[in-house]
């Protein structure tokens, strides 16, 4: 591998690095070792440059585990697009799903498992999660989300704070069914730094968890947190208008830099370039209708996208808008009035955006509700049918895998059970928007992570090892 | 058709005024008593003077008494809270409007809830609207290890929230009343019962107090307040809430009773509870957890584990689900169902449904000294009683009526008008502000 680091592809692909293909071409780069670059011929070459963003640094190492061609019969099916199926089979091999369909598909050759009475969805996505950047223990030493010393701070990389040993991984997965999740910087700051996107694998590295070809979120934030941290330090921010004229010169200045050819490298500038050109993903905290909707504004002023607003308590209020402008609310299901932003907060919240047409997806933004997203998505279900809104049970799955994944660039390789996808499924024991039921066994990539019956596969972190409840189920 | 819905909607609201408790019977019911048993298909319920006369399956209403179908639905005591800060605040992150802790104040002990418990606040209001009729509330420990006078609510919205003051006492043993006492639990645990042995010595004393303050530079751990205030801690008549949640802080904690005889103890939060449970069952400590704790959070819940809750009360121990299971009080019943849930794992302990109901009801009642009377359908009980859409601990099921002592109470809240509001989108005569 180190003669990737000779190759010398050194121009700047600035503004149009194609990070979902950065690992496959950084293996393709790792074919050429030992051959001379061409690189090495020009004179005026300097002698030493770091590896670009379009190289792909920090690439990810995850290969899926092993698994066995299996077949899930009998099931209650919801394949994460939105459809039911009753009775149905799903058959996946090789990592991938092969088909989902009824009681006549043949499943010749796969491992049968009577999933009778029992339920499958695609592995549960948590768009918005602090595992490994805020670890249990919630100690001092461990809090690694906010670099909070910069109201913009686009340079860090989440990854770079994540812990893979976080307890926190193992129960979103056994009690969770969470398959994939983005690991956002905290929002202390305006711009917080980039979100990474990983696979809910442990591993011993974060290189080992990383979702390969995932594009990069970046997290900003608005409101409250920002002005309230920089504006008791004396600086701007010190409020929402000093919010808005910080991010807006930050623009500027990125627009400049990815307007010149020949500009040093600068990590914060790199980030928002790429935010620019449409690789990087924004994933922006703001809970108050009004400053969405101003946020909305901004990046039409400087040209770039909102994927989503996270939080977005009061999202119910712009319904409309956020359909019109086609970004996601990533939203609690009855989280309120802990803060001022978030005194409106209304059990109602995801169902009027789906009256609206607007793109739902329930986040968590906590070690605790990552395991119970599918809760969470049923009682906002359940409080859109009080006031006369109905959205089917499959549509409300989507809120917690496919919708998730298309507002984290993923949709393509996983969140809903389709020919060609990752093969990333949960069985549940029982119907999944029930209290009463839990994940029975959860597959990643096809390879059996987490089976309820069965105390071996149950992962236990480093941390966990030797002390009290170690293995326990928990 | 949406604007007159409203419109009714708001003037039912400030109609609402305080009516007296009308005796009513409900039949029909799948009926929850709270006591641990599982529902009971077609039950009946009576209601006279604000207080349950009778329930169960063998009841017949009573002729002259007004009688309410419920058509199936599930009817259950109301829910009992336990511990919260209900009342105390508006919104958290507000510290005007934030009066949980006294962090600077020259008090801890002393400090008493009853003259501060607003009973308009939205929490109460929203807590009602999930099911809850009763709570405990209380400050917390800030400037020392004592909470203050903690008291019993009910949350009828009327003049008087307060069903008892000075019910109960919260002190921490664990890691943070460690820090707060100086930084180590063996300052916390010599300033319990120092503070203890000040109580002793003020017992029956009148006029000015003997004690002298403890007190480190500026910071003051007990002023002689603070010390009077824990009398009736240390005769039993007002319960001690002890916190600690690691194995050997527990047994530390239970250790004491063996120094003060007569301290009426609570365990309050006890995570590694499951590792002494037989301890706790044996001393007839009763516990107040978090039901789905399940990480190791601090150094003192290594073992935190969704079983806790099942195996002590395997063990013998009285459990109750914590209101701070959840992020707000009322999902305590989604924590209740998620131990329900718990059963089907092998290795885990969990409740059953009567039992994981009785956690959120008539257990937290009978720990804070209302048992007969709190969370429970049983003759002489108050007359606090929920109709549901459906199986309470399921998760998205609410209250559609809500009675507290026979009296049936306004669900409406801040939320449910803005939820009114915004049923859509409409502003094609007017803003939204004119939509009330």
């Amino acid at each position: 591998m180190a003669g990737r680091y000779r190759t010398g592809l050194r121009t700047k692909l600035r503004g149009a690095a194609v990070l979902a293909l950065a690992s496959s071409i950084a293996l393709g780069a790792c074919a050429t070792t030992g051959t001379a670059s061409a690189a090495d011929d020009d004179k005026d070459a300097p002698r030493y440059a770091a590896l670009t963003e379009d190289l792909g640094p920090f690439p990810s190492t995850y290969s899926r585990y092993p698994g066995r061609p299996t077949a899930l019969v009998g099931a209650t099916i919801y394949d994460g697009t939105g459809e039911m199926i009753e009775g149905g089979t799903v058959l996946f091999r090789d990592g991938e799903v092969v088909a989902i369909g009824g009681s006549d598909l043949s499943t010749d050759g796969y491992d049968v498992i009577d999933a009778s009475g029992k339920f499958v969805t695609p592995g549960i996505i948590d768009i918005h999660s602090h595992l490994g950047d805020y670890p249990t223990p919630s100690v001092d030493a461990h809090s690694d989300g906010n670099e909070a010393t910069s109201p913009t701070t686009p340079e860090v990389w989440a990854e770079h704070s994540v812990w893979p040993q976080d307890p926190g991984f193992t129960r979103a997965l056994a009690n969770g069914g969470v398959t994939a999740l983005q690991i956002l910087p905290g929002s202390a700051n305006l711009m917080g730094g980039r979100a990474v996107t990983l696979k809910n694998v442990p591993a011993r590295t974060v290189q080992g968890m990383k979702f390969p070809g995932a594009p990069y979120g970046f997290k900003m934030a608005c409101g409250e947190n920002p002005k309230r941290v920089y504006g008791n330090r004396g600086r701007m921010p010190s409020t929402r208008m000093g919010n808005f004229a910080v991010n807006r010169q930050t623009w500027l200045d990125a627009i400049d830099y990815a307007n010149k050819d020949d500009a040093d490298r600068d990590l914060a500038m790199e980030t928002l370039s790429g935010v620019l050109a449409g690789d990087i993903l924004v994933h922006n905290h703001c809970y108050r209708a009004d400053e969405m909707a101003l946020v909305m504004d901004m990046a039409k002023e400087m040209g770039y996208r909102v994927s989503t607003f996270h939080h977005a308590v009061e999202a119910y209020k712009i319904g409309d808008l956020l359909r019109e402008n086609e970004v996601c609310s990533a939203v609690w299901a009855d989280w309120y009035g802990f803060k001022m932003e978030a005194y409106d907060g209304i059990l109602e919240n995801a169902a009027f955006l789906q009256r609206e047409g607007a793109c739902v997806v329930i986040h968590s933004d906590d070690e605790n509700g990552i395991q119970r997203l599918n809760q969470e998505a049923a009682k906002a279900q359940a409080a859109g049918l009080r006031v006369g809104i109905d959205i089917s049970d499959a549509t409300v799955i989507s809120w917690i895998t496919l919708n998730a994944a298309k507002a984290m660039g993923i949709d393509e390789m996983t969140g809903s059970l389709e020919p060609g996808k990752m093969a990333d499924v949960v069985l549940w024991n029982g119907d999944p928007l029930s209290v009463y039921s839990r994940p029975e066994r959860v597959w990643i990539d096809g390879a059996l992570m987490y089976d309820m019956m069965d105390r071996s596969r149950r992962p236990v972190s480093d941390f966990e090892l030797g002390q009290p409840g170690e293995g326990d189920v928990k | 058709m949406k604007r007159l819905f409203a419109l009714a909607a708001s003037a039912i609201a400030l109609s609402a005024a305080p009516v007296a408790a009308q005796d009513m019977a409900i039949t029909n019911a799948t009926l929850v008593l709270g006591d641990g048993s599982e529902p009971i298909e077609n039950g009946t319920i009576v209601i006279r003077g604000g207080e349950v006369v009778a329930a169960g399956a063998d009841v017949t209403a009573p002729a002259g008494v007004p009688t309410v179908d419920a058509g199936d639905a599930w009817v259950t005591p109301g829910l009992f809270a336990s511990v919260t800060t209900l009342g105390l605040s508006d919104v958290g992150a507000v510290s005007e409007s934030n009066d949980i802790s006294a962090g600077g104040a020259p008090f801890s002990a002393a400090l008493d809830v009853a003259p501060i418990v607003n009973p308009s606040s939205q929490h109460i209001l929203v807590s009602r609207a999930g099911g809850i009729t009763r709570a405990a509330t209380t400050t917390l420990p800030s400037g020392s290890i004592f909470g203050g006078h903690g008291a019993i609510i009910d949350l009828d919205g009327d003049a008087n929230p307060i069903v008892e003051s000075r019910a109960f006492q919260v002190v921490l043993l664990n890691e943070q009343g460690g820090r707060i006492a100086g930084g180590s639990r063996a300052s916390a645990f010599v300033l319990l019962r120092n503070a203890l042995y000040e109580a002793q010595a003020l017992r029956g004393s009148t006029g000015t107090p003997q004690t002298t303050e403890i007190a480190k530079d500026d910071e003051l751990f007990l002023s002689r307040f603070d010390a009077e205030a824990l009398i009736p801690v240390l005769s039993g008549s007002e319960k001690l809430f002890v916190v600690a949640d690691r194995a050997s802080d527990i047994r530390s904690a239970l250790a004491l009773k063996g120094e003060f005889a007569r301290l009426d103890m609570v365990l309050l939060g006890a995570g590694e509870g499951w590792m002494v449970a037989d301890e706790i069952a044996a001393a007839g400590v009763p516990v107040i957890a978090d039901a789905l704790d399940d990480l190791p959070n601090t150094f003192e819940v290594l073992a935190a584990t969704q079983s806790n809750v099942g195996r002590m009360m395997r063990a013998g121990v009285t459990v109750a689900i914590s209101a701070s299971s959840g992020t707000t009080p009322r999902n305590m019943t989604q924590a209740a169902g998620n131990l329900v849930a718990l059963s089907k794992i092998p290795g885990a302990a969990g409740l059953s449904w009567g039992q994981a109901f009785a956690a959120i009801s008539s257990v937290p009642a009978s720990i804070n000294g209302y048992g007969g009377k709190g969370g429970v359908f049983a003759p002489g009980a108050w007359g606090d009683v929920v109709i549901w859409d459906g199986d309470p601990l399921e998760v998205g099921s609410v209250p559609t009526k809500v009675y507290i002592g026979g009296v049936e109470q306004s669900l409406v809240n801040h939320q449910s008008r803005l939820r009114d509001r915004y049923l859509d989108l409409d502003e094609s005569d007017l803003p939204k502000a004119f939509d009330w």
